[in-house]
């Protein structure tokens, strides 16, 4: 046997086991996409064209659900970034401790979406979680309803969102900051160049490559959220943290089982995280030069 | 342009000293060289010329004004690093342009300040490209070109040319001379080369263990070294130096007598212990090939230069001084030969001290 044969045999193994698991459902589901189909039904698929989509696109319900995700995604992202470059900032320099605080700031980041769901439930709870308290609501009646409330709903899910992922990004930058060779800021200060300056004009591109990653996989998170809303809020109140993800999964496993307009708007989400991946990618290769 | 002045400078991690109280003055468009091995303080004292390190105790004035405690930015100075420093994320003109920008100047003022700098410096073509993408000789044009645009008051230029390969120092040596001439900056420049440093200073600071071991020009340094290191370290190979005793105006010394002149008997004899025991030092060139020399010795290598060939002469076992000589003397290994030695270029030193003895009418 050639050394290219045995090759192959090795690699057979994962190549089958990439077709069934990853490659046929992929072009099942497309095929899906285009088709009035139920799992739990024993119709076969029915071929309805473009009916799926044209469906998706035209339902105020789903175009809601849409700018949703995107609302979220922006503003967590920009905080978790802005929360994270900072700590970074703050833990660049070594200071008795910093190794253990470091560890310590991490450890949201470890722990199960789930796990943190549910305990941050808690924390949230209006009559005995400590959320309201240290933000000075001590009046049950008065005091908001972070879960519950449509207009908070969102904003909940958001701060457990950059809570636990604020120090991924922080990680990363300061994986960037102390890149930075020492050299750079001593030719700054010869030249003159002002802390601000030194800032903008060194620190920032120097930690945009990295910056830019950890903000690319966490919009791709963002988009995908969907164990964190599940956990918290299960979509609602109504429909106020009812994420693409979080809709996508009713359609696709409850009710109706709708198994072809659910793997319609699979495709839709896909196209928009390549979509919006690509323009980070375009960005990242810009500040590599 | 200005003078410096050090006064008392030291610098000490812990308590071991990086650079013992150092007196030192660099006048007004003075090219001043800080030489010595690696780890003899001559970078740490250029950075606490810059700021860029604080002094333990001492001061640092400029032009008169005390500046020991003043931020880099602060001292009106440019640095040229090593490993040039340079921002790898901005192209060339961004680089140039970097100081002009920190300080606000106006962007048709640093449009022409860059191109004339870059004009300068032949580097005008390059100046839309990344400094990754350049040689090493041009990244310290570019380095240079960012350190003079500025007008500083001194260079400060920490091995400028050490991380530049063989074939470009020796131009980029001359072009830094020239810059220096036609600027009239004052320089500060550290090397461990002492070929760039005899080329290039006005003034030579050698410096070992931290300490000063001589300040003075180069022709100085060289032909009247003031102890046993600097005679060692300045020339390559350094000064051959011959432990011997002093008697009845020679020296005695293994392979023959070095005779005394009549200027240093006197001195030798107020100056030496009463055991009379010396250190004899000549330069290779002031040894030659004579049958009637001093020195008697045997060929233990020879090695041809290209102008000159070098021997090495063994006058004791495991003694071997270098002699200078023509290029086209050939000796044979083992061959025996006499060396005589030109009775001006000998020069004494004290075992114990170290250091050298001094005529009387030279000065001191």
């Amino acid at each position: 046997m050639s050394d290219t044969r045995i090759v192959q045999i090795f690699i057979l193994p994962t190549v089958i086991l990439l077709i069934c698991m990853n490659i046929f459902p992929l072009i099942y589901s497309l095929f899906l996409s285009f088709t009035r189909f139920s799992v739990i039904s024993d119709a076969p698929p029915e071929w309805v064209g473009l009916a799926n989509y044209q469906a998706i696109l035209t339902d105020p319900r789903f175009w809601n659900n849409f700018a949703i995700t995107g609302r979220y995604a922006l503003v967590s992202v920009a905080l978790q970034t802005i929360i994270g470059f900072g700590l970074a900032m703050l833990l660049r320099t070594k200071f008795k401790g910093s190794g253990i605080l470091t560890t310590l700031i991490l450890v949201p980041m470890m722990l199960s979406p789930i796990v943190v769901a549910v305990f941050w439930k808690l924390i949230f709870n209006p009559s005995a979680g400590i959320f309201n308290y240290l933000l000075g609501f001590t009046n049950i009646n008065t005091s908001p309803e972070w879960l519950g409330q449509t207009d908070l709903a969102l904003w909940a899910v958001v701060i457990v969102d950059v809570w636990m992922w604020s120090p991924f990004v922080m990680l990363l930058a300061l994986a960037g900051l102390s890149a930075i060779p020492d050299y750079l800021y001593e030719a700054a200060a010869i030249d003159r160049a002002s802390a601000w300056f030194q800032f903008r004009r060194i620190t920032l591109p120097q930690v945009m490559p990295l910056l830019l990653i950890a903000v690319l996989f966490r919009t791709i998170e963002a988009f995908k959220q969907f164990d964190l809303v599940m956990g918290l809020t299960g979509g609602g109140p109504g429909d106020a943290t009812e994420t693409v993800s979080i809709r996508l999964y009713k359609l696709a496993f409850q009710g109706q089982y709708d198994t072809g307009m659910s793997s319609a708007l699979a495709y839709v989400i896909l196209v928009i995280i390549i979509a919006v991946s690509n323009l980070y990618i375009r960005q990242l290769n810009k500040a590599r030069g | 342009m200005a003078t410096i002045n050090l006064r008392q400078v030291e610098k000490k991690f812990g308590s071991s000293y990086a650079v013992k109280p150092l007196d030192l003055t660099i006048k007004d468009g003075e090219f001043v060289t800080l030489l010595g091995p690696s780890g003899c303080g001559k970078t740490t004292t250029l950075r606490m010329i810059s700021g860029l390190e604080a002094v333990t105790s001492g001061q640092i004035l400029f032009d008169g004004q005390e500046v020991t405690w003043n931020h880099p930015s602060q001292r009106n100075i440019a640095f040229v690093f090593q490993f040039f420093a340079l921002y790898g994320h901005l192209t060339v003109r961004e680089n140039i342009a970097f100081p002009l920008q920190a300080e606000g100047a106006s962007r048709d003022e640093i449009k022409r300040r860059v191109l004339e700098v870059a004009q300068m410096l032949r580097i005008e073509h390059m100046l839309d490209k990344r400094p990754g993408s350049l040689s090493g000789g041009d990244q310290q044009r570019v380095a240079l070109a960012r350190a003079l645009v500025r007008r500083p008051a001194a260079f400060l230029m920490d091995e400028p040319l050490g991380a530049l390969d063989a074939e470009f120092r020796e131009g980029m040596r001359a072009e830094i001379k020239r810059l220096h001439i036609s600027q009239n900056a004052t320089t500060v420049y550290v090397t461990h080369d002492q070929v760039e440093a005899m080329a290039m200073s006005d003034r030579i600071v050698v410096m070992s263990n931290a300490e000063v071991q001589q300040a003075d020009t180069p022709t100085e340094i060289y032909h009247n070294p003031a102890n046993l290191f600097t005679a060692n370290f300045i020339g390559s190979p350094g000064m051959n130096l011959i432990a011997g005793e002093y008697r009845d105006g020679q020296v005695q010394v293994p392979g023959g007598a070095i005779p005394v002149d009549d200027g240093w008997r006197q001195v030798l004899a107020n100056g030496l212990d009463g055991d009379g025991k010396v250190i004899v030092g000549f330069r290779p060139e002031a040894a030659e090939v004579q049958p009637t020399g001093a020195l008697a010795g045997s060929v233990y290598a020879s090695d041809l230069h290209g102008g000159y060939s070098m021997l090495h002469v063994e006058i004791a076992p495991a003694q071997i001084i270098h002699a200078r000589v023509e290029r086209r003397v050939s000796f044979a290994i083992g061959d025996n030969l006499r060396l005589g030695i030109q009775p001006d270029m000998v020069r004494f030193f004290h075992p114990r001290t170290e250091k050298a003895f001094a005529k009387e009418e030279r000065r001191s």
